[in-house]
């Protein structure tokens, strides 16, 4: 790994001491394989000198092999990784490539630019300080350059090189340089993009890649490595106020209790005045901890413990921040969502939101609208799928301290994960706060749900039946309401088809549309709950995350989920309504268990087999179960109440 | 404006990395291998929980086969920083007489390494184990993520890794499967070294040249550690000055001529030398795509 100062051999020590002070710079390139991407790479690793001679005969041979340059070196073969990809001869997934000068050490973030992998390039953007986009000189400005100047104007990247590559093929004509400059330029101020250094190169020939080439008299700007040795990436974050998510408490022992997480933001000094979020509390830094001794001052990017003078009550999630400019504190946002998942994104599903250090429930609107990443278009949408970019409002069940996200990446971007199979599905970033959530102040009644409930001599709750078309939900519901009527109990039964035809009328059988039909019962249902009813819900609500959301919006214990239990070849052979035959004639679309998925419940309160009993037994069970729980005690015993 | 410096930021992200898996599961475990990577790795967890002690465990999948100086100092670690270490061995493995002599590197390391990391996660119950592997070491490892989640038969499957975005990781898992964590991901050997020489971190001496007794078997010098190295006719140990640029079993391991003696020294023959450290490692020869194949398997 010959690194070119001579002072590697002539004198080791001082080499190390100038290396102490090397920086570290994150870039992203960005372009297809045909635009010579990975040769681009390629040839800074070899430039670099950062490919050894072991893995130099390595390519050789393999350019022999399966190189597209005739048998000379291919240098794209030094980055395309997994043996899937040499095959298919694509880049599939990010990498991450290192290399480093005698200035700076490099980061590369390779990301594939075809557009069904959105997600890939948002995440090699996400911690770049700089992005590469390159160009094709005999194609120019195309879709795919738009797309990728997007992305990053979008992610917030503020510099941005525009490597016009294969300029030997163009017979290194500035007029075309020119042409596409300017091109660019005028999109790229429409997005925002404002640090542009165009270079013209060939990655293959080297032309301006580390030295001037003298195939382009017309260039007078910095060489590639140039470019990337001395770009200043204003370290502005540390001109900001004062962040530190809490991570991790350290409590070694009782009189040490130390707040440890990296600084997102500004500078803190020993004997600042700090505020912790979302609990407002304030204090001043008493020691700066570290391994190697007390700091004075720490800086943006620097991980750090932190101890107060005052006991303060701060957990991992918490934000300590500069007391004079704190961050806003707010449950509901609008939020541009980047979806990275097969499965859609689902409005009013819950997701687990994690920003900063904290995890919250939260769910998101439908889109207000979707972006065209080729055209930039607003286009009308009711989710989002794998790859698609939207913005949206977010509701979450806490409120956090936040930054906006041109503000601060770290304060401001949030990933989104399933609750069933905690996949990282989508990432967010937040614009700001709707002030709805301190708007509406929900009315506090002195007349409440446990008046009303007591009035009636009941205690209010949900059943909530689940299980298969046909399954037997309706009856088995049906004898309850009529035993719970008869003990003079005020009930009511919220059944999938009758609210089809009302309140949900408007709604199809799509995932989109099962999960919102859901949503609307269960917020009908808390409804009825608050008002002091035992609500019987007889719905297929095929989905877990949805019953989960239907039971996180009622008290412990008002949520009982009753699983009836029928085998999909019974419900089928039952069939009351004649939907199975119709959906095994393709007459009916997303027809649950046939061409739609049923989610049976994990731990459901009352687990119903109506192959081993009759529907009436059923019925008596639930009955059971109700008295157990408490739930159904005489009249006189809640006059206490 | 304080710049922080590359290092710095390296270790600013590995210690993020180390809270972060503290904070979000139940029984992590650090897996320690005594190398110079594990060196700064140790290190950087000394700091991360300073002035607590890092809250979990080191774990050693001893092959039996390790050099004895690996051995000494791996104990010697142990005590000196006051941390538990658990060592096992595959004892199926060893009853068998599993050994890189008698069934190659190929069988030895699926077995000693391989299935014996996979039963001690088990045994223990860890659901994340912190490894020290780099990006750069290998074309494989350089797309996976800092978390890398595998399934409850602890399979990497490169197709269902989580996207990492900023320094948000996404540590949940359900009942049974576990995280493989990187905090090294983004250091380079000579991040490491340098690393290493800045804050005086101790590693084990074969990483110094010395005079040791070496054979050369297949154009590679082979250390004669102990005396269940059989010689093939004609083979004689001669006292050579070497060093190791990696540290695994010692019957796997290529020692290089050297006069390299202090951390400079070292890092000046890395710098001007033209061969990759895992040239040094029989393992990555066995197929091209062995590394990848491993990781699908279970290998770290």
């Amino acid at each position: 790994m010959a690194h070119k100062s001579d002072l590697i051999a002539t004198d080791i020590q001082a080499y190390l001491k100038s290396h102490e002070h090397k920086s570290l710079l994150r870039f992203i390139t960005c372009g297809s394989v045909d635009d010579g991407k990975s040769t681009l790479i390629g040839r800074l690793l070899y430039e670099s000198k950062m490919i050894f001679e072991d893995q130099l005969s390595t390519l050789e041979a393999d350019s022999k092999k399966v190189g597209t340059q005739g048998g000379e070196l291919d240098f794209a073969l030094l980055v395309d990784g997994l043996a899937a990809e040499r095959e298919q001869g694509i880049t599939i997934d990010v990498a991450y490539r290192f290399f480093s000068t005698d200035r700076r050490k490099f980061i590369v973030a390779d990301t594939p630019g075809h557009e069904q992998y959105t997600r890939n390039m948002v995440t090699g953007a996400s911690t770049a300080d700089v992005a590469v986009i390159l160009i094709d000189a005999r194609k120019g400005v195309l879709t795919q350059t738009r797309r990728h100047s997007y992305i990053v104007s979008l992610i917030g990247i503020k510099h941005v090189v525009l490597a016009i590559n294969k300029m030997d093929l163009v017979g290194y004509s500035q007029q075309i340089f020119d042409t596409i400059v300017t091109e660019y330029r005028e999109f790229a101020s429409q997005i925002g993009l404002e640090n542009i250094v165009p270079v013209p190169l060939s990655a293959l020939r080297g032309d301006n890649m580390l030295e001037r080439s003298s195939a382009t008299p017309w260039y007078q700007g910095p060489t590639l490595m140039e470019y990337l040795e001395s770009v200043e990436i204003e370290d502005d974050l540390q001109h900001r106020p004062f962040r530190l998510p809490v991570q991790w408490v350290n409590r070694p022992n009782q009189d040490f209790r130390g707040f440890a997480g990296t600084i997102a933001s500004g500078v803190i000094r020993k004997g600042d005045t700090i505020r912790a979020l979302p609990s407002g509390r304030t204090s001043k830094v008493a020691r700066i901890v570290t391994h190697n001794g007390d700091l004075e001052q720490a800086v943006a990017g620097q991980s750090i413990t932190l101890t107060l003078t005052d006991e303060v009550d701060i957990s991992r999630g918490d934000v300590i921040a500069a007391a004079a400019s704190p961050p806003a504190v707010a449950d509901q946002f609008q939020a541009t969502i980047i979806w990275m998942h097969e499965e859609a994104m689902l409005p009013g599903r819950p997701y687990l939101i994690k920003l900063g250090s904290r995890t919250v429930t939260g769910s998101i609107t439908a889109p207000k609208y979707k972006v065209n990443v080729n055209t930039l278009e607003h286009l009308a949408a009711k989710q989002l799928e794998l790859n698609e970019i939207g913005v949206c409002n977010l509701s979450l069940d806490r409120a956090v301290a936040f930054d906006p996200y041109t503000d601060n990446r770290e304060t401001g971007g949030f990933i989104l994960i399933d609750k069933i199979s905690n996949d990282t599905v989508g990432a967010g970033l937040l614009s700001f706060a709707l002030r709805r959530a301190e708007n509406i102040h929900w009315q506090a009644l002195d007349v409440n749900k446990h008046a009303r409930a007591g009035l009636k001599g009941q205690r209010a709750c949900v059943l909530w039946f689940t299980g298969l078309s046909g399954a037997g939900k309706s009856t088995i519901a049906n004898l309850v309401e009529k035993r719970l009527h008869s003990l003079g109990r005020h009930t009511y039964t919220l059944d999938g088809d009758n609210v089809r035809h009302g309140l949900n009328k408007d709604l199809g059988f799509t995932d989109a549309d099962r999960v919102e039909n859901i949503r609307r019962v269960a917020e009908v249902s808390k409804l009825m709950v608050d008002a002091g009813l035992i609500v019987l819900v007889s719905f297929i609500s095929p989905f877990r995350s949805e019953r989960r959301l239907a039971r996180e919006l009622m008290q412990p214990g008002e949520f009982l989920e009753v699983f009836v239990d029928t085998p999909l070849e019974e419900a089928e052979k039952r069939d009351p309504k004649g939907l199975y035959k119709k959906a095994r004639r393709g007459e009916l679309q997303n027809f649950t268990g046939i061409d739609s998925p049923y989610e049976a419940p994990e731990k459901p309160e009352i687990h119903l087999r109506t192959a081993l009993s009759s529907p009436e037994a059923a019925a008596e069970d639930i009955m059971n179960k109700l008295r157990d729980a408490g739930m159904l005690y005489p009249a006189d015993e809640l006059s206490g109440l | 404006m304080t710049r922080l410096t590359h290092l710095q930021r390296l270790e600013a992200e590995s210690i993020h990395i180390l809270r972060e898996v503290v904070a979000e599961c139940e029984r992590p475990v650090m897996l320690y291998s005594i190398g110079k990577d594990s060196a700064v790795m140790l290190h950087l967890a000394m700091k991360a929980f300073y002035p607590a002690k890092p809250p979990f465990p080191l774990l050693h999948v001893d092959t039996t086969w390790k050099f004895r100086d690996m051995i000494a100092f791996r104990d010697k670690m142990a005590q000196e920083l006051g941390l538990q270490l658990l060592v096992h061995i595959n004892q199926d493995g060893l009853d068998r007489g599993i050994g890189p002599f008698t069934h190659g590197s190929a069988v030895h390391t699926d077995v000693m390494k391989t299935q014996g990391l996979k039963q001690a996660l088990d045994k223990y119950g860890f659901d994340a184990a912190f490894g020290g592997a780099r990006r750069d070491e290998e074309k494989s490892r350089a797309k996976e993520r800092v978390f890398s989640f595998r399934s409850a038969q602890h399979r990497w499957d490169p197709k269902r890794q989580r996207p990492e975005l900023w320094s948000q990781y996404n540590a949940r898992k359900n009942k049974g499967e576990s995280l493989r964590v990187f905090p090294l991901s983004n250091w380079t050997e000579l991040d490491i070294w340098q690393y290493i020489y800045l804050e005086n971190i101790p590693i084990v001496p074969l990483y110094f040249a010395a005079m040791r007794p070496v054979v050369r078997r297949d154009g590679t010098l082979i250390m004669v550690d102990d005396d269940r190295m059989p010689l093939k006719p004609g083979e004689r140990p001669e006292m050579r000055s070497v060093r190791f640029r990696t540290l695994g079993c010692y019957p796997l391991t290529g020692a290089i001529e050297s006069e390299a003696a202090t951390l400079p020294a070292i890092i000046q023959e890395m710098l001007l030398t033209t061969s990759s450290e895992r040239q040094g490692r029989v393992i990555d020869h066995d197929s091209a795509a062995s590394m990848e194949k491993k990781k699908q398997e279970g290998y770290f």
